[in-house]
């Protein structure tokens, strides 16, 4: 319940941040929403020597639409996404995952950032933002790069993040004029981490599939991108043969980790299901 | 041992001043110096939700928030709402609609429902219960509390109100 | 009619028995101002914190206290060998064996108690905990009860060795513990043999844990100067917990103060005595400081009272109409490493012997063996009446099972065994003696709300649909509970009779004060006790001031739990209400100057018979009770009643859900949960719903999803709020409740309790709803939990 003892560093800017990040080194972890590193070092499975707060630091927050982009900062919370009518009204996948993440108070704290960047399987976002194609900006003392999602999520706990950077915004192209989504999460009861969940962006032209992009949470060692699973739906109508083939080509990808939540034939199938469930929501949201 | 800090809030619309390590957690800074034991703990996981408390106008677990977080923060928590000796409506519809048994998680589902009103007056009941889920109950299987809020909500968008268990009831019901 | 008006106003006012009275308690609850155990803070009060083993099975081949000793802050590290000379080391459990306070030599389950480091907060009591070094030696541990009967399973009891009876008998193995029988044996087996139809099942009901939202936790504060000792804790039995710790310390209990506060849920969780208690009281003591122990949720859901872990196997002889002749039951509890199961002392199985349930069953035979593994001890906890939860589980899918082999719809097979209204008091061949019940026609009310012909027609539809993408299921069950232990011929906790006390003291002004033994935890004591006395003694309820949990001033009782409340300290307050009535009859009649005979008692105040205008007000009598009483009658307005209740209560209940379950996901959706219960005289129906409520959630989270599973190395897992299911107000059902009224003929007022009603009957009903879903396919039984996991597997097993 209590965690051991550490200094706190809560600078007002990110230049500060990136600078206490370049002193302290792997002795220091960044607090964001904080809901999942303090339960860490409440248990004691983590111990940081320095605590660097980006709760004060400017310019991380907000949501705006730039060019054909949606840009968020990575401090924006779940509530906040959940809430913002623009990211309703422009990729409203987001809306409906961030629904699904932990409960109320745990999002009012949570942010999109801390999600993405933490590396953990089971959160949602990576899965969302790879189907989405988002970008990540990171800032470093040597300034600024971009990562596209899809070179971002390399294993549990590993990402393309190196020491010294701050994730700031997440870009996502807005979403085209008919495309449906959906996020299709499977869990033990609200709060848990999906025993298997599938982000899914559909672009259907006169019932013929254009575009498609499916990937999977919590079922292997990082968030994955189901390629053949999409690529299958290409030209086609996406009806239950097409919707029962894309999904067991997402399975053939699975490499899920047995648990309490069940064993790795369950949690397979279940990315099926998802795949499947995910799917045909998003064919009766596309518009086309 | 990490340096003390100096933490200054307003804590209930008075000025609040505490020293704490930075790993002291808010929720034992209220229950512990401040004299709040509204706020319960109920977990270490972060599950529960007894520890509640509204911190500059959004419902967070104090179990998860660090005291040093809150410099110039506005906390909000079950000891700052009744006024005057007046309850606020939702304690109000608490005690009307049954909507607490053993009342160790009262505190925290009372001060969540606050700003769950707040963000949205006249919720149905499926968004009570979602916005409700981060707060466990083991007494009363929620039933009630969604009545509780449902009445608290509805007098404070000034519609008349009645209790669901009238005193006497009907002979035979 | 004006008559009425007043009247009803009057009745109104009083908020006797019946009324929906709002209760008492919620105004400190609404503003937090309860007084929960964390919330006491003394003078001085240190903290203290546990050190566990890591490890199952284990010896100790050394502890090392020096660098946590040494770190600032830190008042004391207890081992063992600090409790040695005070010969607290070990303790006596509720179960007849003994528990260590602090492991000697050798751990026997994950997280039991190794060191208590007491430090100036919290903060330094944590950081000093991990600084205690301990050298563990790991042994082979045992988690299957049928394999800890193995000849070569490795001795988890060495400080039993050589014992070959322990407190319920002999054993027969050095992890058995006892074996207990009830019934006839011969009878029942012949009854098998000439059986036209016999059916048998195996099932399990798994381990799971109570889970209050408020963990257990104690603040002992000894006080050198004046030798006496008082402890806030969470316990539903502060009088017991006196008794024991006055055994355990040598201090006399008159000079040990008890108190329970307000507790946060107790579920059963907070009956017994547990390490952390012991070792606060031992480290006041020896710091002549208060010391408060509070644990952790995962201390609580792995270390404190476990609820089941029962292997049973039922089996069900009968004609081929289904009309059953013999029950016979063979159980395998596993009772975790040391036997602290909180049962009456003469019943190792608790009250599993009402198994013969709502049906009129000629021959009965239970066998129950207990053994002891490498879990955490416990069994007798959550909501279940001791082992009555099992019992009823066992007949409720026995009977299902029954129908199914005969192709009997569930709810005519019961018709067709339910023991009948004129057969009450009814006398089981497990020795019980039903008090009074009337099933037929909850069963009949139930269906007809539900209208059950519909759902089965529903139901065979979407059986015949190959298309439909889920399966239907609806459960029954009609259970009989058995509460309000108990009469002290069968009855003692450690010695003590299972009575329970009141003592009522009216003052001048007519307003009262009353104490009773029990302990409320949410059920609403300080209202609904109020209630009985009002109408009992005329005194308005809100003029009663309701006090419990303070041993200094409470009368002895044996507390709450198992229902046990309104059947027995709620008899005392009737019979102590109705002393004060009779005194207040005579200074009444004496005020009057009429015959105690010439008054009649009308809601509030006594009336010559033939002339109301000739009355006196109890008001006016508590007046007089202190300047002018008749002669050879004492001052003052006062009474006490110990009650021994001559019999348990036997509420009963009908039950009905509807639930689909998704053939593919394995999820599992309760579309309808109709609950009729009948718990004798209802007090506070707004209680009582609430309280029916609470107790379905429970049953719907140990059926749908609860579970304390070990691995092969005795590592418990789940034991965290991440796994361990408690819905949240988005999982959780909407309950429809009912009610039919059958008082107890027994008891004074002809309540019966009702608490633990929705929990014991709403878990098989959960679960023969889930099988019924697949039985067209032959399924017979599905062990709990329903999780979609588990479902799912049974489904891919039927290859759905």
């Amino acid at each position: 319940m209590i965690p051991r003892s550490f200094e706190y560093h809560a600078p007002a800017s990110l230049g500060e941040a990136i600078a206490l990040l370049g002193q302290y080194g792997d002795e220091a972890k960044l607090l964001a929403g904080g809901h999942s590193l303090l339960p860490m070092m409440k248990l004691r499975f983590a111990g940081p020597g320095h605590l660097i707060d980006l709760n004060k630091v400017a310019g991380l927050k907000g949501i705006e639409v730039a060019g054909s982009e949606l840009h968020i900062g990575a401090m924006t919370t779940e509530n906040e996404i959940i809430f913002s009518k623009l990211v309703a009204e422009t990729v409203p996948l987001l809306v409906e995952t961030a629904r699904q993440i932990a409960d109320p108070q745990v999002r009012s704290r949570g942010t999109i950032g801390g999600d993405i960047s933490h590396g953990d399987p089971g959160n949602d976002h990576p899965a969302v933002m790879l189907a989405l194609k988002a970008t990540f900006v990171l800032h470093s003392a040597n300034g600024e790069r971009l990562v596209p999602a899809s070179e971002f999520f390399l294993g549990t706990y590993y990402t393309a993040m190196e020491p010294g950077e701050i994730m700031t915004q997440i870009q996502i192209p807005v979403l085209a004029k008919g495309t449906g989504s959906c996020y299709a999460k499977l869990k033990r009861k609200t709060g848990d981490y999906a025993t298997a969940a599938a982000a899914v962006v559909l672009r259907l032209d006169h019932g013929i599939c254009r575009d498609a992009a499916i990937a999977l949470t919590n079922v292997a060692p990082a968030a994955l991108l189901a390629t053949d699973a999409a690529a299958s739906l290409l030209g086609k109508a996406v009806d239950d043969g097409a919707i029962m083939e894309a999904a067991r080509l997402a399975m053939s990808i699975c490499e899920p980790a047995a648990d309490m939540r069940g064993d790795e034939s369950y949690k397979t199938a279940m990315a099926g299901q998802m795949v499947e469930r995910a799917l045909r929501t998003a064919v009766t949201r596309c518009s086309a | 041992m990490a340096k003390k800090i100096v933490v200054s809030f307003s804590l209930n619309g008075a000025p609040a001043d505490v020293l704490v390590e930075p790993r002291e957690l808010l929720i034992h800074t209220l229950r512990e110096k401040l004299m709040i034991t509204g706020p319960h703990i109920g977990c270490e996981t972060s599950h529960c939700g007894a520890c509640t408390v509204d911190l500059d106008g959004v419902s967070v677990k104090a179990c998860t928030i660090l005291t040093v977080q809150c410099d110039a923060s506005e906390i909000l928590t079950i000891e700052g709402f009744a006024k005057g000796g007046q309850l606020h409506p939702l304690q109000e519809g608490f005690t009307q609609e049954h909507g607490l048994q053993c009342g160790f998680c009262t505190p925290g589902m009372i001060t969540r429902a606050y700003r769950l009103l707040k963000e949205n007056p006249n919720p149905t009941e499926e968004e009570i219960r979602f916005w409700m889920a981060g707060n466990l109950c083991r007494c009363t299987g929620y039933q009630n509390i969604v009545k509780a809020i449902q009445y608290a909500a509805a007098k404070m968008r000034g519609e008349p109100v009645e209790t669901s268990h009238p005193l006497m009831a009907e002979a035979g019901v | 009619m004006d008559a009425d008006i007043k009247d009803l106003d009057r009745l109104e006012r009083l908020e006797g028995i019946g009324c929906s009275r709002k209760r008492r308690e919620d105004p400190r609850f609404i503003q937090g101002k309860g007084n929960y155990v964390d919330d006491v803070k003394m003078p001085g009060m240190l903290f203290g914190i546990m050190v566990r083993s890591p490890y199952a099975h284990a010896l100790i081949k050394s502890i090392d206290t020096s660098k946590a000793k040494a770190l600032p802050g830190v008042h004391a590290v207890l081992t063992a060998e600090d409790l040695k000379p005070l010969k607290l080391h070990w303790m006596p459990t509720l179960a007849g064996d003994v528990q260590a306070v602090l492991a000697d030599g050798k751990v026997s389950f994950q997280n039991q108690e190794v060191a208590f480091v007491v430090a100036s907060d919290r903060y330094v009591a944590a950081d000093a905990a991990e600084l205690v070094e301990v050298d563990y030696e790991v042994l082979p541990a045992v988690v299957d009860p049928f394999a800890a009967l193995n000849p070569d399973a490795p001795v988890i009891r060495p400080d039993l060795d050589g014992k070959e009876t322990g407190a319920h008998g002999k054993r027969r193995h050095h992890n058995h513990i006892f074996n207990w029988q009830i019934g006839d044996r011969d009878k029942t087996d012949r009854a098998f043999d000439r059986a036209e139809v016999t059916v048998k099942q195996d099932m399990l009901y798994p381990r799971v844990h109570p889970c209050p939202l408020e963990t257990c936790g104690c603040v002992a504060s000894y006080d050198p100067v004046r030798g006496d000792l008082t402890v806030y804790i969470t316990s539903q039995a502060p009088h017991v917990v006196r008794t024991v710790v006055g055994l355990l310390s040598s201090i006399p209990e008159s000079k040990i103060r008890i108190i329970s506060p307000d507790i946060g849920g107790g579920f059963g969780n907070k009956v017994g005595v547990y390490p952390g208690y012991v070792t606060a009281i031992v480290a006041s003591i020896v710091l002549g400081r208060p010391v408060k122990w509070i644990e952790s949720r995962s201390e609580n859901l792995t270390t404190t009272a476990f609820a089941r872990d029962y292997w049973m196997t039922g089996e069900l002889a009968a004609d081929r109409n289904g009309r059953i002749s013999a029950l016979r039951v063979n159980v395998m509890a596993d009772h975790g490493a040391f036997d602290a199961c909180a049962d009456p002392t003469k019943w190792p199985a608790g009250m599993f012997h009402v198994c013969t349930g709502s049906y009129d069953i000629p021959n009965a035979h239970v066998s129950v063996d207990g053994v002891y593994t490498n879990k955490f001890p416990g069994g007798v906890s959550y909501r279940c009446s001791f082992r009555v939860t099992e019992a009823v589980y066992l007949i409720e899918r026995m009977i299902d099972v029954l129908a199914q082999k005969l192709g009997i719809d569930k709810a005519e097979i019961r018709r067709r065994n339910f023991i009948r209204h004129d057969q009450f008091p009814y006398h089981t061949p497990l020795g019980l003696e039903f008090d009074s019940g009337n099933y037929a026609p909850a069963l009949e009310k139930v269906l007809k709300a539900v209208d059950y012909d519909s759902l089965r027609a529903e139901q065979a539809a979407k059986r015949a649909d190959p298309a439909c993408p889920t399966l239907m299921g609806i459960g029954i069950t009609t259970f009989t509970e058995i509460v309000g232990a108990g009469p002290s011929k069968s009855c003692d906790i450690l010695g003590i009779g299972m009575f329970d006390s009141c003592e009522i003291r009216v003052h001048p002004d007519g307003s009262a004060i009353s104490r009773m033994g029990t302990i409320t935890q949410g059920q609403g004591h300080q209202t609904t006790y109020a209630q009985i006395i009002a109408s009992e003694a005329g005194i308005a309820a809100s003029l009663i001031t309701v006090e419990e949990g303070d041993t200094a001033t409470a009368p002895y009782g044996l507390g709450t739990y198992g229902s046990r409340s309104t059947p027995v300290a709620g008899a005392a307050i009737a019979r102590a209400s109705r002393k004060i009535r009779e005194k207040a009859r005579k200074i009444a009649a004496h005020l009057m100057e009429v015959s105690p005979d010439d008054l009649e008692f009308d809601l509030d105040r006594f009336n010559v018979k033939g002339d109301p205008s000739k009355s006196k007000t109890m008001k006016e009598v508590a007046w007089a009770a202190y300047n002018n009483v008749p002669e050879g009658i004492e001052m003052g307005l006062e009474a006490v009643d110990y009650y021994d209740p001559p019999n348990f209560t036997f509420p009963f209940g009908a039950y009905v859900c509807v639930l689909d379950i998704n053939k593919k996901t394995g999820e599992t959706k309760v579309r309808r949960f109709y609950a009729l219960d009948d718990c004798g005289t209802r007090i506070n129906p707004m209680i009582i719903e609430g309280q029916i409520h609470g107790g379905l959630t429970e049953g719907f989270a140990v059926a749908m999803g609860q579970e304390l599973p070990y691995d092969a190395e005795g590592n418990v897992q789940g034991g965290t709020l991440m796994d361990y299911f408690l819905p949240t107000s988005v999982e959780t059902p909407h309950w429809e409740t009912d009610f039919t009224v059958t008082p107890s003929p027994h008891h004074p007022i002809g309540a019966k309790g009702v608490a633990e009603s929705p929990h014991v009957g709403s878990i098989p009903c959960f679960s023969n709803a889930v099988i019924d879903a697949f039985c067209h396919l032959g399924t017979t039984h599905v062990n709990m939990p329903y999780n979609s996991y588990r479902v799912w597997q049974h489904a891919q097993s039927l290859k759905l």
